[in-house]
């Protein structure tokens, strides 16, 4: 039972920095109907920057919190600048190419940008610096730490923040309206140029918060982190409905939760020897109370893909999304 | 283009080309057997361009996991001609096998996938390129089959009879070392997946996949089962990849995860645009050209690099990477029809002038 | 469905009027009938239960204010958009409207308003495709380039050949699609659509964006098309060519059938004129 609680405290955390990832996702695909496939790059060199600034102040004497909200506040342009410049070079002249074009020419972004941050960052993961006491308080049988309360506290306040910019402001609307039709936005005065910008910056934004929380979260940084990570973060936002934006929030919380409870429990689920029938059949393997296990915790990874296969066939437009198959 | 019959410079042109393609391991033996082993990889790379041209070039769908079928198609082959399950079946039975086992996880994937949009393939081909090396790295417990990160070793050359491709063997006074024999073997499956593409490309299937690729909906109402000719390709070229991925399992002699990573996907997919997608000559142009380069890097940057600055400041591997990912964004933006662009093209600027 | 043409049509020579599967001998029956076609989008009925009834050999026209849901149907008729209630009988039998390419096979072929056609192909490919449902040669003919794979590629050459003399672009045939005149690819894409042997040609606003001189043109291709016993849906903007042209017109309003007539009639009908004019006594 302890365990179940403590997975879904877990699943919760790391399922709130898959929201705030999936919510870029999310965006970019609301307003030009394409993947931006570097997405989990921004998010790794957000991390990286994070991690240059926590590192060159934890000796500082400053506060921890202090140290942490400098990173966060320098990687936030950075990575403003990086989803501007991707926008710049590797979509906005692509509009009206081919589709193909604009997914090649990200893809190719994206392993340029990793290995700009393997030649700036080396090759070996970076361990952030234990700066923060980070106490843990125990609830009924689990315990949930300081940096998790954050994490998660932060992403609902981005996710509420995110929300009220989309549909309570003017810029906003512009966004929507530009998602809805380019052309008709265009015609109503709106600078669709100017707003597919924006909504790779403010993605990018997010994501650079969610790189730092992810790398503060587990103490590391490592250029090939954005991948991995914005692969699940995808999966999250299709489970809850590409272009829906309350959709990458649930999407992402579920995701984490199944991830950390699969991770958790697949190892005892696939564990033959728990199965009399099998238990006889393999005799001398299960002597001695040993395990059988198919499928260890080392399938972490795949939990998501799997997800995300099983959503697209049989509910392709995710848990709160519209129809996606092609259209006319 | 049928029927045609050859002029008498294309004759002589052919036979020329024929010559040298079948010298060139001699040549390239006297400078040295590396450079055999190198060449036969860069072979095996333009089997795989091809097969990814199927997918990305005709038929215009982005498959960025495409290294995954060959990885399928070169564990087949390990785990059924190795010590290390003790059996060693013939090349000639494990390659369908390969080839068929890749088609099917293809089907798999395409499946669900095809009837969606384009980048929904892209990411779940991303993602099935990652699983399954977290797959060949894992399934080493508690049943070893894969032998984890290790890798299988000691992979049985292809063999027919008594006649071993990895030995040497004299013929006609001359030396045939093992690398050159699987070189003419290569050669041979080479000039078939050509005939086959070129053959293909010219048919009512090239043609669906190619109008599928130019506009879907219009491909439809022309009478195509999209669906249907969409999984096709993405079948067609998972096949390829598998085939090409025995072949490199028995030259190499060894397969590990490592061989299979996301860049070994991406280096492809950046010959085939680099090439020109749908452009057979240019995807194999392509293809030699990115093949050859590490090791034009390797012999150029690093003692450059180690002169101007006294040590290695950009690693040729990073250097490699970089270079794919700027091929792909700049083929894409100034010349999406590849660095050598289609004949046809060509046909219709002359046409044109006229 | 109808192979006797298609056989006489890749031999060269013959006369281009067999080039078409009309069947002239059942002119005058029903060759497509909807009954009770609803469509929904959102909040927005787009179709209200239209039935119609289009006969062999004629050209029906559909007419309709912007908006009225002229191409809506168009579309539920070729596959594209799922209808949400009533169903079709084409040729005598329910027609399958689940997917284009089913809707292609039964024999009705489309052209589109915005014209879509495979651009980097040459013109004579894009009609090749166009045969793609009445040949059937796959990828192990294709690769082993077997006698009846070659015959069948030279029959699809063959006809598509005929096919673009027979609407006036043979000289254009190695031409990309996409660098010919706007009214060459509107004649391309009735080529493509003639390729598949349609009972029934369904051709949306093909004279939208054309001028006084192409527009002309392009009836007396329709013309010539019914002539060879072809059966034409005819959707368009350009009123005084639809009642110039067609046989009988229906006219949509708001997703409902307000009138179906022959031309004269239809237009004295109060309520289309109502409806195009907006006098406005509701």
């Amino acid at each position: 039972m302890e365990t179940l609680l403590q997975q879904i405290i877990n699943g919760l955390t790391t399922g709130s920095v898959y929201a705030v990832v999936a919510l870029g996702y999310t965006m970019v695909y609301g307003v030009i109907q394409l993947i931006n496939f570097a997405h989990g790059e921004v998010v790794m060199i957000g991390a990286m920057v994070a991690f240059g600034v926590i590192t060159g102040l934890a000796g500082s004497g400053l506060p921890a919190s202090m140290i942490v909200a400098a990173g966060v506040l320098a990687a936030v342009p950075a990575c403003m600048a990086i989803g501007y410049s991707l926008e710049r070079v590797a979509y906005r002249p692509l509009r009206h190419a081919p589709r193909l074009a604009p997914l090649i020419t990200a893809i190719g972004m994206s392993i340029i940008l990793q290995h700009v941050a393997l030649l700036i960052w080396g090759r070996n993961p970076l361990a952030f610096p234990q700066i923060i006491a980070n106490p843990t308080v125990s609830i009924g049988l689990a315990e949930i730490s300081a940096v998790q309360i954050a994490i998660i506290l932060l992403s609902f306040l981005m996710m509420g923040g995110l929300s009220w910019f989309v549909y309570r402001t003017r810029f906003g609307i512009a966004m929507r309206a530009t998602a809805e039709n380019v052309q008709v936005a265009g015609l109503m005065g709106i600078n669709a140029d100017r707003v597919i910008a924006a909504t790779f910056v403010i993605g990018a934004a997010l994501g650079a918060v969610a790189g730092v929380m992810f790398g503060t979260y587990y103490g590391i940084a490592h250029y090939t982190m954005g991948f991995t990570l914005g692969l699940k973060a995808f999966s999250a936002a299709v489970l809850g409905g590409i272009g829906n934006l309350p959709g990458a929030m649930v999407g992402g919380l579920l995701l984490g939760l199944v991830e950390a409870l699969g991770t958790g429990y697949i190892g005892d689920l696939t564990n033959l020897c728990q199965w009399p029938v099998v238990d006889a059949w393999l005799g001398e393997r299960c002597a001695d109370g040993a395990h059988f296990i198919l499928f260890g915790s080392n399938y972490q990874d795949v939990f998501a893909f799997v997800m995300l296969i099983l959503v697209l066939v049989f509910r392709p437009s995710g848990l709160l999304g519209e129809r996606v198959s092609e259209r006319a | 283009m049928k029927g045609r019959v050859l002029s008498r410079r294309e004759v002589i042109g052919l036979v020329a080309i024929a010559a040298a393609l079948l010298a060139l391991p001699f040549v390239l033996a006297s400078v040295g057997t590396a450079w055999v082993r190198i060449t036969n990889f860069a072979v095996l790379f333009v089997l795989l361009s091809l097969g990814l041209n199927i997918v990305v070039g005709f038929a215009g769908l982005l498959d960025l996991g495409y290294i995954a079928f060959y990885a399928v198609g070169a564990y087949t082959y390990a785990l059924l001609a190795s010590p290390h399950f003790n059996v060693h079946l013939p090349f000639w039975v494990i390659l369908p096998i390969g080839a068929g086992l890749a088609c099917t996880a293809g089907v798999i994937l395409g499946a669900p996938t095809l009837r969606l949009r384009g980048d929904y393939l892209a990411i779940v081909t991303l993602g099935f390129g990652e699983i399954v090396r977290i797959f060949m790295n894992n399934l080493s417990n508690p049943v070893n089959i894969t032998n984890g990160p290790k890798g299988i070793t000691l992979i049985d050359p292809f063999r027919i009879g008594d006649f071993s491709f990895s030995a040497r063997s004299e013929l006609f006074g001359l030396t045939f070392s093992g690398p050159i024999k699987y070189y003419y073997l290569l050669l041979v499956v080479l000039l078939c997946v050509i005939v086959i593409n070129l053959r293909l490309q010219d048919s009512r299937i090239g043609r669906a996949w190619v109008a599928i690729r130019e506009d879907e909906i219009a491909a439809k109402a022309a009478g195509i089962n999209t669906r249907n000719i969409k999984l096709l390709a993405f079948a067609m070229g998972a096949s390829f990849g598998g085939i090409a991925g025995g072949m490199f399992s028995a030259i190499q002699a060894f397969v590990s995860p490592e061989s299979f990573i996301l860049n070994e996907s991406i280096m492809v997919l950046a010959m085939v645009v680099l090439g020109g997608m749908g452009n057979i000559w240019g995807v194999i142009a392509g293809a030699l050209l990115l093949s050859f380069m590490p090791e034009v890097l390797r012999y150029s940057v690093e003692p450059m690099q180690k002169a101007l600055f006294g040590r290695m400041l950009v690693d040729p591997e990073v250097l490699r990477m970089l270079i794919f990912g700027f091929a792909l964004v700049l083929t894409m933006r100034f010349r999406p029809a590849g660095l050598w662009p289609e004949t046809r093209h060509r046909r219709e600027m002359s046409e044109n002038r006229r | 469905m109808n192979g006797l043409a298609a056989q006489a049509g890749a031999r060269s020579g013959t006369p281009e009027s067999r080039v078409l599967s009309g069947q002239p001998s059942l002119v005058g029956e029903t060759l497509l009938e909807a009954r009770d076609i609803g469509k929904r989008f959102g909040g927005v009925q787009a179709l209200k239960a239209v039935s119609l009834t289009i006969r062999r050999g004629e050209i029906y026209g559909l007419i309709g204010p912007n908006g009225a849901g002229k191409t809506t149907l168009f579309n539920v008729f070729t596959g594209l958009y799922p209808r949400d209630s009533g169903e079709v009988i084409f040729a005598g039998q329910s027609l399958r409207l689940e997917s284009p390419h089913i809707v292609a096979a039964a024999g009705i072929a489309r052209t589109f308003q915005n014209i879509r056609l495979f651009g980097n192909m040459t013109a004579r490919e894009n009609v090749m495709v166009g045969r793609h449902v009445r040949t059937r040669c796959g990828v192990f003919g294709a690769i082993l380039r077997t006698a009846g794979q070659r015959a069948e590629e030279r029959a699809i050459r063959g006809r598509a050949d005929d096919l673009l003399r027979y609407v006036g672009i043979a000289d254009r045939a190695d031409s990309l699609a996409r660098h010919l005149s706007y009214g060459d690819q509107r004649r391309l894409e009735i080529a493509r659509a003639l390729a598949s042997e349609p009972q029934l040609l369904a051709l949306d606003e093909p004279a939208a964006g054309m001028n006084a001189t192409e527009t002309a043109a392009l009836r007396t291709l329709i013309e010539g098309l019914r002539a060879d016993g072809l059966t034409i849906l005819l959707i368009e903007h350009d009123v005084k060519l639809v009642l110039g042209l067609c046989d009988r017109v229906a006219v949509l309003d708001y997703g409902e059938k307000i009138a179906e007539d022959v031309p004269e009639v239809v237009r004295a009908d109060p309520r289309v004129i109502e409806a195009y004019l907006g006098t406005g006594t509701h």
